[in-house]
């Protein structure tokens, strides 16, 4: 066996998670280009997996349809809380997201459909490494077009000023509701994946806690661009591997780690980069 | 039923509305959502635990813990809070590094006690004497608990109303810079802030350990998310409002758990947390109240 394939099979099942966790983590940061602090991503994240993994276990539908499916549904649910979420912005509108993904997780527990507080087990595992980083790419690439949009244009206007926005003709709820229901449709991306790779899933792994993990992602590798989304995720997602000798204090130096980012370099690691080429220029 | 279903509304929401009261009054005075509210709410429970192992008495470990929260919440604001205010990081920044230290206190919990359920073995805790008050039954504990939650609520209320210091901290609330120029000292108004609010979360902690005399490393997370439907339905800021909502979140879950619809009970705190939302986002009382506490 070459070196490369020995340490594939070794590792595949990180290597799979990171590509899962940098869908989700660009999901977010979708949002939070938009100025919008909402925290549903783990709930449409839910919503796809179990639509897809029902589909594929009941229906017995092949793998592309069931992701399709997914995220249609997790875009209508994100694209129809637009409209209740309209006039909530910062802390209020991510507490609002917070209860509205309380509120999948209780439902996901308490239908049959879903397999309750047990789960939905023997999922296909079809969703294999070259699965995963198509889609990664096909999300970046989307997201690398758009920004070059007029609408990549209004998002910064609506993050910046909205009022501003809506004087140059910008329409402020059109906005919010495509960048709320494109994360839907991202995170919903990366529930399916996640469902197809991980063989069960329970209600438990879309709730609050998978939210705060997401955000950490996004806030590590810095909210100002998709690309310190996915050095967030792919990188505090290899840490601890990477540190296993730090086992019994992984939680502990995650904590650290996070506070440390975001006191001493505000605007994540993706930034040091940029701070370091305009160093070299200057 | 009826009435011994709305005394358990009031034992749960007591201490609902003393967690609550703690985290609004943070984001009243600082405009910051702490959430490492609920790790100190754990951390004062295990602290109280341990001082009781101690052989110390139930009542002396519930002020001894209750004090250790107040000066966790003082390093909690040092560490996570205090640098981003200096350079006016925003909302996101001090909601993130509240959550990392949360993660930093329940990893040192977890290190210390393990991940075991813990009891206090202190005698007569689990054999306390039912009390009958005509339709109602409840135990010496539950009251001991209640009337403690009420009592720290009535403290709090007298030191914002007649106190200097009560009045600094609504000065601040109300406009950070113009009390700064009247001379109110901002860090220390600050450092006090936090001293009572994670007092009062580590005091919720004990109590909840003790009513149902488990201390677990997961028990602040359900309470975390349903102090935010207490402090939205009282209005973010509003001491009186998460007094009430605290009762009226209490009473949802109780009447919830009474008509069978039990493993719903989350999903309608929530939903009425987000229809207010989305009706009322001031809430019932708004911000105004802590400023005219």
């Amino acid at each position: 066996m070459s070196p490369l394939v020995e340490f594939y099979a070794k590792h595949s099942q990180l290597i799979d998670q990171i590509g899962i966790n940098a869908v989700l983590a660009l999901s977010l940061s979708v949002s939070l280009q938009a100025g919008q602090l909402a925290l549903a991503q783990a709930a449409f994240m839910g919503i796809a997996a179990y639509v897809s993994a029902i589909l594929a276990m009941n229906a017995h539908w092949p793998l592309p349809a069931t992701i399709a499916a997914g995220i249609a549904a997790s875009t209508l649910v994100a694209a129809a809380l637009a409209f209740p979420l309209r006039r909530l912005r910062g802390i209020f509108l991510a507490i609002a997201t917070v209860g509205f993904g309380e509120i999948v997780r209780v439902f996901a527990n308490n239908l049959s459909i879903t397999g309750g507080a047990e789960g939905i087990s023997g999922i296909p595992n079809d969703a294999t490494t070259p699965v995963i980083y198509g889609s990664l790419a096909l999300v970046a690439v989307a997201l690398v077009v758009l920004s070059r949009t007029k609408f990549a244009l209004a998002v910064t206007l609506v993050r910046e000023d909205e009022h501003a926005a809506q004087g140059v003709g910008v329409d402020v709820g059109t906005i919010r509701l495509l960048s709320l229901a494109l994360g839907g449709a991202i995170a919903g991306l990366g529930g399916a994946l996640y469902a197809h790779a991980a063989f069960f899933i329970a209600p438990g792994d879309f709730g609050f806690a998978r939210m705060e993990e997401i955000l950490v992602w996004c806030v590590v590798g810095g909210v100002t661009s998709p690309l310190g989304a996915v050095l967030g995720a792919g990188l505090l997602s290899i840490l601890p591997e990477a540190i296993r000798f730090l086992a019994d204090y992984r939680e502990i130096t995650d904590g650290i780690i996070l506070l440390a980012v975001i006191l001493f370099f505000p605007d994540g690691i993706a930034s040091l980069w940029r701070r370091g080429a305009v160093r070299v220029k200057s | 039923m009826l009435a011994q279903q709305v005394l358990n509304g009031l034992f749960l929401g007591a201490v609902y509305a003393l967690f609550a009261v703690g985290y609004t009054l943070v984001f009243g005075v600082l405009d910051i959502l702490n959430l490492a509210h609920a790790a100190i709410f754990t951390a004062a429970a295990f602290t109280a635990f341990s001082l009781a192992e101690g052989a110390m008495p139930l009542w002396a470990a519930f002020v001894v813990a209750t004090l250790v929260a107040g000066v966790l919440g003082i390093l909690l604001d040092r560490v996570a809070f205090a640098p981003l205010r200096r350079r006016n990081a925003g909302t996101l920044a001090p909601l993130i590094s509240s959550i990392g230290v949360a993660i930093i206190i329940g990893a040192v919990l977890r290190a210390v006690y393990g991940v075991d359920e813990r009891h206090f073995t202190t005698a007569g805790l689990d054999s306390a004497p039912a009390i009958h008050l005509g339709p109602v039954t409840f135990t010496s504990v539950e009251l001991a608990i209640f009337l403690s939650a009420i009592a720290l609520m009535v403290v709090l209320s007298w030191i914002l109303r007649a106190t200097t210091l009560g009045r600094r901290i609504r000065a601040v609330a109300e406009d950070r810079l113009a009390a700064a120029l009247l001379g109110v000292n901002l860090e220390r108004t600050i450092a006090a802030t936090f001293f009572i609010a994670s007092g009062l979360g580590g005091a919720a902690g004990i109590l909840t350990g003790l009513e149902y005399n488990s201390v677990t490393l997961d028990m602040g997370a359900p309470i975390e998310l349903k102090g935010l439907a207490v402090i939205i339905l009282g209005g973010m800021g509003s001491v009186t409002g998460a007094v009430i909502g605290g009762f009226i979140i209490g009473a949802v879950e109780t009447f919830a758990i009474a008509y069978g619809l039990s493993p719903w009970r989350d999903a309608l705190v929530f939903g009425v947390m987000f229809a207010l939302l989305i009706a009322r986002p001031s809430g019932l009382f708004g911000k105004r109240a802590l400023r005219q506490a």
